[in-house]
Formats: C-alpha cells, sequence, structure tokens
C-alpha cells in the first residue's frame, strides 16, 4: 500500500510529466490557451494514460522481456527450463506500443462516441490528437526503463502521471489567460513568455524532489534523471583530474 | 549547383530561420529540451532526426498515393517507428554510453510533433526529392536550436564542451576561474532549457518583428 502512495505522488509532483521531462509539450503549448480546452484535453490523457500503461505492462511482460516467453510451454515461472528462454524481443517495444497505444485511442474514440456523447463531445477533437502525444508513449517507455513490478502498479503509474500532466497544463493554461492582460514585451508574446513561464514553473515543482525521501534511513528518492546523468560526468571528471594537476 | 534549383534551397534554408520548427511551428518540442544538458546528446540527436525525417518523407512520399487516408497515421506511426528502431539499434551497438543517457527520447523520436507535422503537412503532398529536402532542412532547424541550447547549457552549467574544460579548471582555479568566474550549476538542471529557447525566441523575433505574435 505505502508503494503505491509513494508512486503516487512522486508520478504527480517529483517526476511530472511536463516539468521534469518535457513529454507531451507539443500539446501542452498549443492547447493550453483557454482553461476549458486545457481541462478537456487533460482529462483525455489521464484516461488515456491510465488504459495504455497496464496494457503495455502486459505486452511488456509476456511478449518483450528477454525470456518473456516462456510462457507459451508452460513455464512461465521456470522461465529458464523453457524452449523460448533466448529469446529477447525488447527491440520491437516501440512498434508494439506504438501500435496499441493508437490502436487504444482508436477504440476509445468509438466507444466514448457511442455510450458519452457529452463527453465525446468535449473531448472528441482531442482524442486522435492524443495517439502523438509524447506523454502517452513516454508514459509506456518509463514503465519499461524502470522496471515497474505489477500490474497494480502500472495502472497507478499511468493514471498519476496523467494527473500530473493535467495539473501541469491546467495551471499554465490559467496563467496565459491572466497574462492576455499583462504588458509583455512584444518579442516575447505568445510562445516565448509561455516558454519562461514553464521554466519557472519547472524550477517551483523542483522543490518537491526532497518530498519523498523521508529522513536519512529512508533510500533517496531518484530525482529527475535527466539532471543526475549530466551532472554526474562534470563531478567525476573534475575527481579525475585533480591528483594530476597535484602531482605537476 | 544544377542539383538544387532556387525552390529546393529555400526547402532546406527556410526552416533554419523564419519557419523554424521549434521556435516558430512549435513542434518536436518535446524531445528537444530534455537531452540538451550537453553538447554531445544534443548532436546525436539531432543526427538521428536528420536520418529519421529525412528518410520517413521519402519513405511516405512514395507511399503516398496508395496510403488510404483513414488509417495514414497508424502508416505513418509504423514507419516513424521502424526507422527509429534502426537509430535505435545502432546507437546501442556503436554509443552504448551514449545511447544509455539519452534513455526513453530515442524511443520519443517516434512521437516527435516534428515527424508526424511533416509527412502531414508536406510528405503526403510532393514528390520524394522534394520530401527528402523538406525533411532534411526542417531536421535541420531543429538540430540547430538542440546545439545552440546544448552549446550555452554546457558551456555555462560545467564550464565544458564535448567534455573539454574550455573555461579553464573549476577545482584548480585556473583560466577563467583565476579570476573569480563560477559555474551556473542551474544550467545543468531541466528549467533552464525552456528558458533557454524562450530567451533563443525572444532573440529571433527581436530580430524580425514579423513573427510577433499578436498575443
Amino acid at each position: 500500500m505505502l508503494e503505491h502512495i509513494e508512486l503516487f505522488f512522486k508520478s504527480i509532483f517529483v517526476d511530472n510529466m511536463v516539468f521534469a521531462y518535457f513529454l507531451g509539450m507539443c500539446s501542452y503549448l498549443a492547447v493550453s490557451k483557454k482553461v476549458s480546452t486545457a481541462v478537456g484535453l487533460g482529462a483525455a490523457v489521464i484516461f488515456v494514460l491510465t488504459v495504455t500503461v497496464p496494457l503495455n505492462w502486459f505486452l511488456d511482460q509476456y511478449i518483450l522481456q528477454p525470456g518473456a516467453l516462456a510462457w507459451l510451454d508452460g513455464n512461465r515461472e521456470t522461465p529458464e527450463l523453457s524452449a523460448y528462454a533466448d529469446y529477447d524481443l525488447s527491440f520491437l517495444s516501440f512498434i508494439l506500443f506504438i501500435a496499441t497505444i493508437a490502436t487504444m485511442v482508436q477504440l476509445v474514440e468509438i466507444i466514448v462516441e457511442k455510450f458519452s456523447p457529452s463527453l465525446y463531445n468535449s473531448l472528441g477533437i482531442f482524442l486522435p490528437l492524443i495517439a502523438v502525444n509524447c506523454a502517452i508513449l513516454g508514459g509506456s517507455l518509463f514503465m519499461q526503463s524502470r522496471e515497474i513490478e505489477t500490474a497494480g502498479l502500472a495502472l497507478n503509474y499511468g493514471f498519476s502521471s496523467g494527473i500530473g500532466w493535467f495539473l501541469a497544463i491546467v495551471a499554465i493554461a490559467a496563467i496565459r489567460e491572466k497574462i492576455r492582460y499583462s504588458n509583455v514585451p512584444a518579442p516575447l508574446r505568445g510562445l516565448g513568455i509561455t516558454f519562461i513561464i514553464t521554466g519557472l514553473m519547472a524550477i517551483g515543482f523542483m522543490s518537491f524532489g526532497g518530498m519523498l525521501t523521508g529522513g536519512e534511513d529512508a533510500p533517496p528518492a531518484p530525482k529527475a534523471q535527466t539532471s543526475q546523468t549530466t551532472i554526474q560526468p562534470a563531478i567525476e571528471k573534475e575527481i579525475e583530474t585533480t591528483p594530476l594537476v597535484v602531482s605537476e | 549547383m544544377g542539383l538544387l534549383s532556387k525552390k529546393d534551397t529555400r526547402l532546406i534554408l527556410d526552416p533554419l530561420a523564419d519557419d523554424n520548427p521549434i521556435t516558430i511551428q512549435v513542434l518536436g518540442i518535446c524531445s528537444a529540451l530534455a537531452i540538451t544538458a550537453q553538447l554531445k546528446p544534443s548532436i546525436v540527436m539531432a543526427v538521428s532526426v536528420i536520418f529519421v525525417l529525412g528518410l520517413g518523407n521519402v519513405v511516405i512520399s512514395l507511399m503516398r498515393n496508395i496510403i488510404p487516408s483513414k488509417i495514414r497515421i497508424i502508416v505513418q506511426l509504423i514507419v516513424v517507428a521502424t526507422l527509429v528502431i534502426i537509430v535505435d539499434q545502432v546507437l546501442k551497438a556503436f554509443a552504448y554510453e551514449l545511447s544509455k543517457e539519452l534513455s526513453v527520447f530515442i524511443g520519443l523520436i517516434i512521437t516527435n510533433c516534428i515527424i508526424m507535422g511533416r509527412f502531414e503537412a508536406f510528405a503526403l503532398g510532393n514528390g520524394p526529392w522534394k520530401a527528402f529536402l523538406d525533411g532534411v532542412g526542417n531536421a535541420l532547424g531543429y538540430g540547430v536550436i538542440l546545439i545552440i541550447v546544448g552549446f550555452f547549457r554546457e558551456l555555462l552549467g560545467s564550464g565544458t564542451l564535448f567534455g573539454f574544460k574550455v573555461l579553464g579548471d573549476s577545482v584548480e582555479k585556473t583560466g577563467l576561474y583565476a579570476i573569480g568566474y563560477e559555474n551556473n550549476g542551474f544550467m545543468v538542471l531541466p528549467p533552464m532549457a525552456l528558458i533557454v529557447v524562450g530567451i533563443i525566441i525572444w532573440v529571433q523575433r527581436s530580430r524580425n518583428s514579423a513573427l510577433i505574435e499578436e498575443n
């Protein structure tokens, strides 16, 4: 239970799709002029992420991972005995994931149109857009690369990253509605100021980074991956070179 | 110059400045920002996108008359996904460290809006040679922004370029550091990518007032 709560808050705030990884920026910038449309797109993203991440989790577990095909001859528990133990289809994951996403988006569109025309009318134009929203594919790829363990956690991850994205787009839409009345320097109007505001919001969201470390005993929550990988080499190199200079 | 007519040259040169995919068309920002903390991954990303977009545009353009318009999105996605798998496998084979660093962002070229955008807007309506030029041009425009952002973020953030200490040694206080210069560690963090792109847009639009938006 605790891991569910932790993953939930981590995906919304610490690893926010928009502010930590810049996923789904295209639609984030294009559809954030009004709060009402932003809410529609945000809801659609939550919905599609919640459906596709667990689905792709099953694909990953039962088809793509090295040795995942072991269930074919009944050796799911002991993959090393299976005749399929050596099969590694993980290079196919991009194509399978995107196919699942495109199909699901189409399916969701048909189902929503049939059973809830009012929801369809409010989401309608956004649904097809979502198939090519990086946040959706990104959700599945992060699910795969972070090796999320159970289907429940995958469902949780999809749902909570969706909420994170929703929060981000609604917040920027609200700010953009207000900023129309401000005196922004002409060349910055529109796109430029939106970029800079998003940057400032991302700085704000970075303060959530320490939220889940929970004291000294608990393992530190992995912060935004991108920043970690980039800072690391710089520090290492400094350490490498110091003895050299000293010997001189 | 028999190969490129004047019109063809425009196809390549326009996206580099006044029709830039990132700063003007607002396409492909997703992956552009996350990997620009250093120069090297930015260049690798730019080259990968040039490859995928150039070839993808040709393939789609060759198939433009046989793709049923109802399922064209799926066809386009499959074409891109195939090309991206090639890039991913090549990177894993020849530059494993780099491919680890780029992690999911190579995969995310598939949903890079530049690619779908150019397929829809250009490749579906033009011949293969033009489509190729358009693809390369737009990918170059994307790459230019990536390299500018990567250059400044690495230079100001860690004082290096491609890992070489161009500003002197920050620990030993040589070079610029001797007169009290400090690295701005903030530049390597994700939010600064957005602000740097914002500044690029600002500079570009101040130079060319035709690009200024109404609101």
